[in-house]
């Protein structure tokens, strides 16, 4: 404010410039001005947006490293990874075995045998034993160690499990985003699709897209109307009305999942009603949990008010007189809604449904939850690599590949309704 | 919203038939939330509506799960209930642990996010913020990013710094979910405070602290409390994160429910659950009068 004060006293010098009390030309003291509100401004930003980079970027950044990058064969085993790199493209030859055997050796005693043969055993499955097996009989493998290490189990001599080490061999690789799309190295070194039934992330994206799809068709079609219903009605109504919106929205998430749990279980609410009244036999009950129809029920009710408060946002401002200049000029009540009222509404339709779209693509505790087999999304794979089969870096790159999906419609969703724009409640 | 008079049959018999779709919809909203409120008081261990309680036999109801949350974990639930079995309630109760870790992480979680969100919001309300909009998206974009992916990248800052398994570490990570709550609430409040009063404080002499403290934030509390309450409730019911980097040490409610729903689920989960409906209606109500005392404050609402 001060700077103001001065740059307001300015006087003009003899040559017309004008210049502030201290002498100073005036461009130059505004710009100054100017340049310390700006550092000011952003001095106040600057404590959360470095505990932001610190408890989000930064970890988020990790995880992507994660899921290129992973050194357990080439710390475990460094002679054999020395011979790769001296030997590029070569058949294991005598100098290959007795790396190995000097590395699992090694091994043995730092007790990493298990974690190097779990890592090749995401590429070659079943050869973590071969890594176990073998190291526990290493300090009694005597030259030449070809034909030692193939005595004790003569997998060793497969070329895929040798295309395999090659690749773990490389600290940075593209291998689990190769895994994350259904890909494997054949014995020969090429790119191919996995087997048949190897074959669930692409269809787990898939299907995570269209389940999230149909969630958010739904919630337009029930949050439309309510929205209508709330933009219309006085406003002392409306806000009764919006609380009904807002407290599903206010109440936990797992309060939801529960409640949904209980309405829709085979011995739960909705079927005893049903069998109750004789609609459906006792051993008809429906099959409504643990199967995607669960997860569309639920996820549809707990995303629906993030469809409706938007829309009823866009729907307040919309002023009923073109809707009636419409009808006094001929048109029917249809061609009316169609042509003047929902075209107004876009905004709001384009808001609620990329943010219903982006929260259903990630979401997990519902699905894990009422989701079965069937109705699992991307997310519930990510959490068994993560908490499970312990694959982090698989884990890492599906998670990576998600949130690519997820930074798109970000983007999306700011270019069509800006992220300033966004309204809680 | 009245029918206009010259509205035909058809129109008429669609306009009652919208209502009932309403009703219908936003019975869809809220029945299921209602409907575990009164099974919470199930005499059986069962999820649905046994044949005494559509009679309404009192019979039929008890307080028996609510009455099991707090010997549940108790060292003897079957002592005489005095000073001693409350205390024992208090130090050994599974759910009452639970609930003193939901309180303690939200309250500082909350504090933190609160505190360094208002600061930015500040900031980021100024017209002459450089790079706003950039700073707004990545400042708001832990509500978008999926919570599992969040999950994983703490899992794995926080094994290679030391804060996995620590009240630091959930409250950190649970302030960072809260952080978009607080900047959403706090910069639409400031959207609409008037400038000039800073100008005219300054003019009347206050430095920026002074004006701060007495022009400003008095007039944009409600918006602070409210994005406050809305990271008090992230973090109160967020379960992914904690079960991702916490142990067993910091047991809260949602991740207690998530464990008793996927163990095995029983009607204490839905006397929990009513609780935790009761507490979302109190919040939200302070929510509501909130806004209305902000937009009367404001001078935007007549009432």
């Amino acid at each position: 404010m001060t700077d103001m004060a001065d740059t307001a006293q300015m006087q003009t010098d003899v040559a017309g410039a004008l210049r502030t009390p201290d002498g100073r030309p005036l461009k130059q003291a505004l710009a100054q001005a100017e340049r310390r509100a700006k550092i000011r401004a952003f001095l106040l930003v600057l404590p959360l947006l470095a505990f932001v980079l610190l408890t989000f970027i930064i970890p988020i950044g990790q995880m992507l490293s994660r899921s290129v990058l992973n050194d357990t064969f080439s710390a475990n085993m460094p002679a054999l990874t020395e011979w790769f790199r001296e030997n590029p493209g070569a058949q294991p030859d005598e100098a290959a075995f007795e790396a190995l055997v000097l590395d699992l050796r090694v091994a043995r005693e730092s007790r990493t045998q298990g974690a190097v043969g779990t890592r090749i055993n995401y590429e070659v499955p079943g050869t973590r034993s071969l890594f176990t097996g073998t190291a526990r009989r290493v300090d009694s493998l005597e030259p030449p160690f070809r034909e030692a290490v193939l005595d004790v189990d003569e997998n060793w001599a497969r070329r895929d499990l040798w295309a395999a080490m090659r690749s773990a061999a490389q600290p940075v690789t593209l291998n689990f985003y190769q895994a994350a799309v259904d890909r494997k190295i054949s014995p020969e070194g090429r790119f191919q699709r996995a087997d048949d039934q190897s074959r669930i992330y692409v269809k787990l994206f898939i299907r995570t897209f269209l389940l999230s799809l149909v969630i958010t068709g739904l919630c337009l079609i029930l949050g439309f109307p309510v929205a209508h219903l709330l933009a219309v009605l006085p406003m002392r109504k409306a806000s009764l009305l919006l609380i009904l919106v807002l407290l599903p929205f206010w109440t936990s998430l797992l309060v939801r999942t529960t409640s949904w749990m209980v309405l829709l279980q085979g011995q739960g609410v909705i079927n005893n009603t049903l069998v109750a009244l004789g609609i459906l036999s006792d051993d008809g009950r429906l099959a409504m949990m643990y199967n995607q129809t669960g997860t569309i029920i639920a996820m549809t009710h707990i995303l629906l008010p993030f469809m409706i408060l938007p829309l009823y946002s866009v729907m307040k401002t919309i002023p009923p007189s073109y809707a009636r200049a419409a009808r006094s000029l001929g048109a029917t009540s249809w061609t009316t809604f169609r042509r003047i009222y929902v075209p107004q509404t876009v905004p709001g339709i384009g808001a609620g449904a990329i943010l219903v779209f982006i929260l259903a693509v990630g979401y997990y505790i519902t699905p894990a939850l009422v989701g079965g087999a069937t109705g699992t999304l991307i997310s519930n794979q990510i959490a068994f690599h993560m908490l499970s089969s312990l694959n982090w870096s698989l884990a890492a790159a599906l998670a990576a590949m998600l949130l690519a999906a997820v930074l798109v419609l970000y983007w999306v969703y700011d270019r069509i309704v800006g992220i300033d724009n966004m309204k809680l409640g | 919203m009245a029918l206009p008079i010259y509205a035909s049959p058809l129109e008429r018999l669609w306009h009652y038939v919208y209502l009932v779709l309403c009703g219908l919809i936003f019975f869809f909203l809220i029945a299921p939330i209602l409907v575990i409120i009164p099974l919470s008081f199930n005499a059986e261990p069962y999820f649905t509506f046994t044949q005494k309680m559509l009679t309404f036999d009192s019979e039929g109801y008890s307080m028996r799960w609510y009455d099991n949350l707090l010997t549940f974990g108790m060292q003897e639930p079957g002592a005489a209930r005095d000073g001693n079995w409350w205390a024992d309630v208090w130090t050994n109760a599974a759910w009452v642990k639970a609930a003193k870790n939901s309180v303690i992480i939200g309250f500082f979680a909350t504090i933190l996010a609160t505190s360094l969100g208002t600061l930015a919001a500040l900031g980021l309300s100024r017209p002459e913020m450089p790079y706003q909009k950039a700073i707004m998206a990545v400042l708001i974009s832990p509500m978008i990013v999926p919570i599992i992916i969040t999950a994983t990248g703490l899992f794995f800052f926080y094994s290679a710094t030391g804060l996995a398994n620590s009240y630091l570490g959930v409250i950190l990570a649970h302030a960072t979910l809260g952080i978009p709550f607080v900047i959403i609430t706090v910069t639409a409040t400031l959207a609409g405070f008037d400038r000039s009063l800073l100008r005219a404080s300054a003019n009347l002499g206050a430095g920026p602290v002074r004006t701060f403290f007495k022009v400003q934030l008095p007039l944009i509390t409600p918006g602070v409390v409210s994005g406050a309450l809305f990271a008090f409730v992230t973090s109160f019911d967020e379960v992914v994160v904690v079960l991702f980097v916490g142990s067993h040490e910091q047991q809260t409610i949602p991740r207690q429910m998530w464990n008793g729903i996927r163990e095995q689920i029983s009607p204490s989960i839905l006397a929990v659950a009513t609780l935790l409906v009761i507490i979302s209606i109190a919040l939200l109500t302070t929510v509501e009068l909130l806004r209305r005392r902000s937009e009367r404050l404001r001078g935007m609402s007549p009432t």
